[in-house]
């Protein structure tokens, strides 16, 4: 493998994991957005406050990665993409701010007025920012975004069919990851009536998604033929890698299963994103710009795949020990620590 | 769009700048906090001291909120540099992104282990959970070390090769970090972050002393992180001094606007306060004769011939306007570290005399302010090094003009990201005080219940192990 390819596989594998973790947060707020009155809503979004709390955090500097790796190695793109889509991927980020700030804030205010507002801000912008994530998905693989660090147009670069299917594509798919985590989280804390909750969403959500990217197949069709081929061809086996673990987490939803049921879930969505990226190859902009063509000398290059390795090292096992301390109840909510009593003092 | 086409470079000066501005605050907790609370931390398990445990567990508290406001705020750093100056990103991305690559890898780490701590207080044992507090010290020296680095090669552009086009074609990876302005500058802001950082969590318990809460819980939140910040000032002092001198040999332009040095000369003045006037004369101030010559290298002293203005093309060097404001950010930042480094000195010699802070009213009030103080001498040294680099953003390789996105509705977003911070902003704090009330609202409750490492009743391997005593007591 030649060393930008590496380097394209390791920015992949970025994105990818930042669809399996961050998107499961961002998913978890939008079950936290449609949960209800107050009342209603506190049991669930009680748990989602449980299961984000000390991992969020963590879950989005793959964000960053991506981001980091795409501008040192692949500079020319990056500058064509933030030229074009600037719009969606400014909305994204004030999205990133409203949700981190006010899911923090939410944790540490404790009137009934202040939790909603700060909830509300949250649940909005954590469906805002997968949807525009997934329309500058769209965008780039519709061969919408020029090379050379020019700029397409503003708008119809990320308003048009593929970024459509993209954004809602990416908010079903966190909402289905989401709900899936949930189901599993509630059942291990023996809160069968939330596991129950969680497990009908992960249904619906998994039709739904199941249904948009059917649909999407079509629309790619007419709107990104590049990409369209490539899903049918190169990535054809991630597809129906994905179709399967897809069908498969919905059986065992239905039948009330448990723990592989992540595995599966996390499965799908993995291999429609590796498939979208092996789609578009050899392309970084379909089918305008060359992963080759766009690559930084190979001394950046190599930076990139050290600073990957020591993350491999240093990195997946910090994060493999917070998720187990997770998993075990070692990092209970602060919930526990200190009961939401109403302080009329209180600003 | 196009009636509200508006020429960008102003707007997006302006909300890096502002943006920036807002990160570099939360920046120094990010770094600084968890050593104070790992120190009181120490000490609540190695002398059982039950004021040092609360102390601890409650700023891991606050800090999840100042993390996380942080984590965003940067957050949105790194997409700015792509939509506000894609076209310097997209010529230089070899080059100055590789630190920000090394600086991701310090995140995750903070990231990881900030939760592990703030999270871990009641079911981790407490010496492991006192060593899952230890990585974050460090991502947090290495992180703001890396980023500097990004910055310091934008003064200090290094470790590239271009083709006659002016294309990046070879890059050095260790040459771009280890630039030569990176040292010193990352050296100055980690201390700065550990002063800032003192400060600013010592003026709290400051004011709460000053407010009559003087039990032995508040003068421990005062003593930690003011000892802390107090030890760093003279060293700030010395760096920084050796900072200046690097900045003398190797970026003259900013020098003679630090210095505010119209014409060369040896024997150049100190000048204290005042500013070019329209005839590119030094007017108003102070000025002490030879101290900038004698600073800029002490071994020819007064003879050092400190590089004027009217040494370089009037394009290539900040305006006159800049100037002034890089010499009074200038001012400001000495003046305000010879401050903070006086009330150490008082403090102390306090200890030295007594072993205990100054006694008088007026230390508290002083000791109250020193956080606001340090946060303003950091934004202004910021504004000495940005604005002095002007009109580079790569020093002598790219303009800031030529870097400037194309986007013509920069000012929405600029307003935007001012009223979204604005709000941010006072939220924050009020989260924080809301925070605190209620702490102090607390008659007992929460420690009894919630002693840290304290009576367990979930079945996790984590369990009871202390012996620390019951009931810490009323706040
Ligand atoms: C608590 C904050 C603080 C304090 C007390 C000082 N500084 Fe500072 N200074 C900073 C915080 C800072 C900073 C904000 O962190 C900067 C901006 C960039 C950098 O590396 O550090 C900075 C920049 C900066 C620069 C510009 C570097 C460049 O552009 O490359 C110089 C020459 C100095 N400082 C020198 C000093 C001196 C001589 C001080 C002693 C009185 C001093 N600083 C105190
Ligand atoms: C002197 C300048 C800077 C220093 C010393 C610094 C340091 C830090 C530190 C220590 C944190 C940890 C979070 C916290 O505790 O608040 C942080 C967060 C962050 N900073 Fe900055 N930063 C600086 C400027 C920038 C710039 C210019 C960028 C733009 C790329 C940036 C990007 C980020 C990001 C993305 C985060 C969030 C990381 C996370 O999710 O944990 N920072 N910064
Ligand atoms: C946190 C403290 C910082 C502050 C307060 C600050 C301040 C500023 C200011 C005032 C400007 C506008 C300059 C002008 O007047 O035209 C600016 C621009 C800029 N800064 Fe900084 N800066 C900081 C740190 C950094 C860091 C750490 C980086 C990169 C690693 C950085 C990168 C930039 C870039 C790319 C620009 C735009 C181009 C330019 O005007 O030079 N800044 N910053």
């Amino acid at each position: 493998m030649k060393l930008d390819d590496a380097v394209a596989v390791v920015l992949f594998f970025g994105v990818t994991a930042y669809a399996l973790f961050g998107g499961a947060d961002f998913g978890a707020g939008f079950w936290d957005l449609i949960a209800g009155g107050a009342e209603r809503g506190a049991e669930p979004r009680a748990v989602i406050d449980h299961s984000l709390a000390p991992i969020w955090e963590a879950n989005h500097v793959w964000l960053i990665f991506c981001l980091v790796v795409l501008w040192s190695a692949f500079p020319r793109a990056f500058a064509s993409i933030t030229l074009t889509l600037f719009v969606p991927l400014a909305l994204a980020a004030l999205g990133i701010v409203l949700r981190g700030a006010s899911f923090a804030f939410r944790k540490s205010v404790f009137r009934t007025r202040d939790r909603r507002n700060f909830g509300a801000a949250f649940a909005t912008s954590s469906v805002l920012v997968p949807y525009c994530m997934g329309a500058v998905a769209g965008a780039i693989a519709s061969g919408r975004v020029p090379p050379g660090g020019k700029a397409g147009d503003t708008w119809s670069s990320w308003i048009n069919p593929t970024s459509i299917v993209g954004g809602v594509l990416a908010v079903a798919v966190c909402s289905y990851l989401a709900a899936v985590y949930l189901t599993a989280d509630s059942k291990r804390r023996g809160n069968l009536a939330m596991e129950r909750y969680f497990r009908i969403r992960a249904i619906a959500a998994a039709v739904v998604a199941g249904i948009v990217a059917f649909i999407g197949i079509f629309v790619f069709h007419h709107d990104a033929p590049y990409l369209f081929h490539g899903l049918l061809s190169r990535a054809l086996p991630l597809v129906i890698v994905s179709a399967l673990c897809g069908i498969g987490s919905l059986v065992l939803l239905v039948r009330g299963a448990g723990g592989v049921v992540r595995v599966l879930a996390a499965g799908a969505v993995a291999s429609v994103v590796i498939g979208w990226g092996v789609a578009q190859w050899p392309y970084l902009l379909p089918t305008s710009l060359k992963v080759s063509q766009g690559a930084a000398p190979s001394g950046t290059l190599w930076a990139m795949l050290v600073v990957f390795a020591a993350a491999a090292v240093v990195i997946i096992p910090s994060l493999a020990l917070l998720y187990v301390l997770d998993q075990k109840s070692l990092l209970p909510g602060e919930e526990d620590v200190d009961a939401p009593a109403p302080l009329t003092s209180a600003p | 769009m196009h009636l509200l086409a508006v020429n960008p470079l102003p707007w997006a000066r302006s909300q890096m700048a502002f943006t920036l501005a807002f990160h570099i605050v939360l920046v120094p907790l990010g770094v600084s906090w968890a050593a104070m609370a790992l120190i009181a931390n120490y000490r609540a398990i190695k002398h059982d001291d039950s004021d040092a445990l609360l102390l601890a567990q409650r700023w891991s508290k606050y800090m999840a909120v100042t993390f996380a406001v942080g984590a965003v705020t940067g957050t949105v750093l790194s997409f700015e540099f792509g939509l506000l100056w894609p076209r310097f990103m997209g010529r230089w991305g070899d080059a100055f992104g590789i630190p920000f690559a090394v600086e991701g890898l310090f995140f995750f780490l903070e990231a990881i282990f900030v939760a592990i701590y703030i999270y871990g207080w009641r079911r981790l044992k407490p010496w492991p959970h006192f060593w899952t507090g230890v990585p974050i010290v460090i991502a947090g020296v290495g992180g703001s070390t890396s980023v500097v680095a990004a910055n310091a090669w934008m003064n200090e552009p290094s470790g590239f090769t271009l083709n006659a086009a002016g294309k990046i074609v070879k890059v050095d990876p260790i040459g771009v970090i280890f630039n030569k302005a990176m040292p010193f500058e990352a050296a100055h802001m980690v201390i700065a972050a550990y002063i800032v950082g003192g400060f600013l969590v010592a003026s709290v318990y400051a004011f709460g002393m000053l407010r009559g809460r003087r039990d032995r819980y508040h003068r421990l939140g005062f003593i930690i992180p003011f000892t802390l910040a107090a030890i760093f000032t003279p060293i700030q002092l010395v760096v920084g001094d050796q900072l200046a001198a690097w900045v003398y040999r190797h970026e003259p332009q900013k020098f003679a606007a630090i210095e505010l040095v119209p014409k060369t000369r040896s024997n150049a003045p100190e000048t204290i306060l005042g500013f070019l006037n329209s005839k590119n004369e030094v007017v108003a101030g102070v000025r002490i004769p030879g101290v900038a010559s004698i600073l800029s290298d002490p071994t020819s002293g007064t003879a050092t011939v400190v590089k004027g203005r009217n040494a370089f093309p009037a394009n290539d060097q900040p305006s006159r306007a800049e100037a002034n404001v890089v010499h009074l950010a200038w001012d400001t930042m000495v003046g305000l570290g010879t401050l903070l480094f006086l009330i150490s000195v008082w403090y102390g010699l306090s200890w030295w005399r007594r072993r205990d802070y100054p006694k008088s009213k007026w230390f508290l009030r002083v000791g109250a302010v020193t956080g606001v103080l340090s946060v303003i001498a950091l934004e202004a040294g910021w504004v000495v090094t940005e604005v002095g680099r002007q009109p580079w953003v790569v020093r002598n390789y790219m303009r800031v003009g030529d870097a400037v996105t194309a986007d013509t509705g920069v000012w929405v977003t600029f307003l935007v990201v001012l009223a979204l911070y604005a709000g941010l902003g006072v939220t924050t704090i009020l989260v924080l005080r809301g925070l605190s009330r209620r702490y102090r609202g607390q008659t007992g409750a929460w420690d009894e219940t919630d002693v840290p490492y304290g009576p367990n009743d979930g079945p996790g391997p984590g369990g009871a192990t202390t012996s620390h005593p019951e009931g810490v007591g009323a706040r």
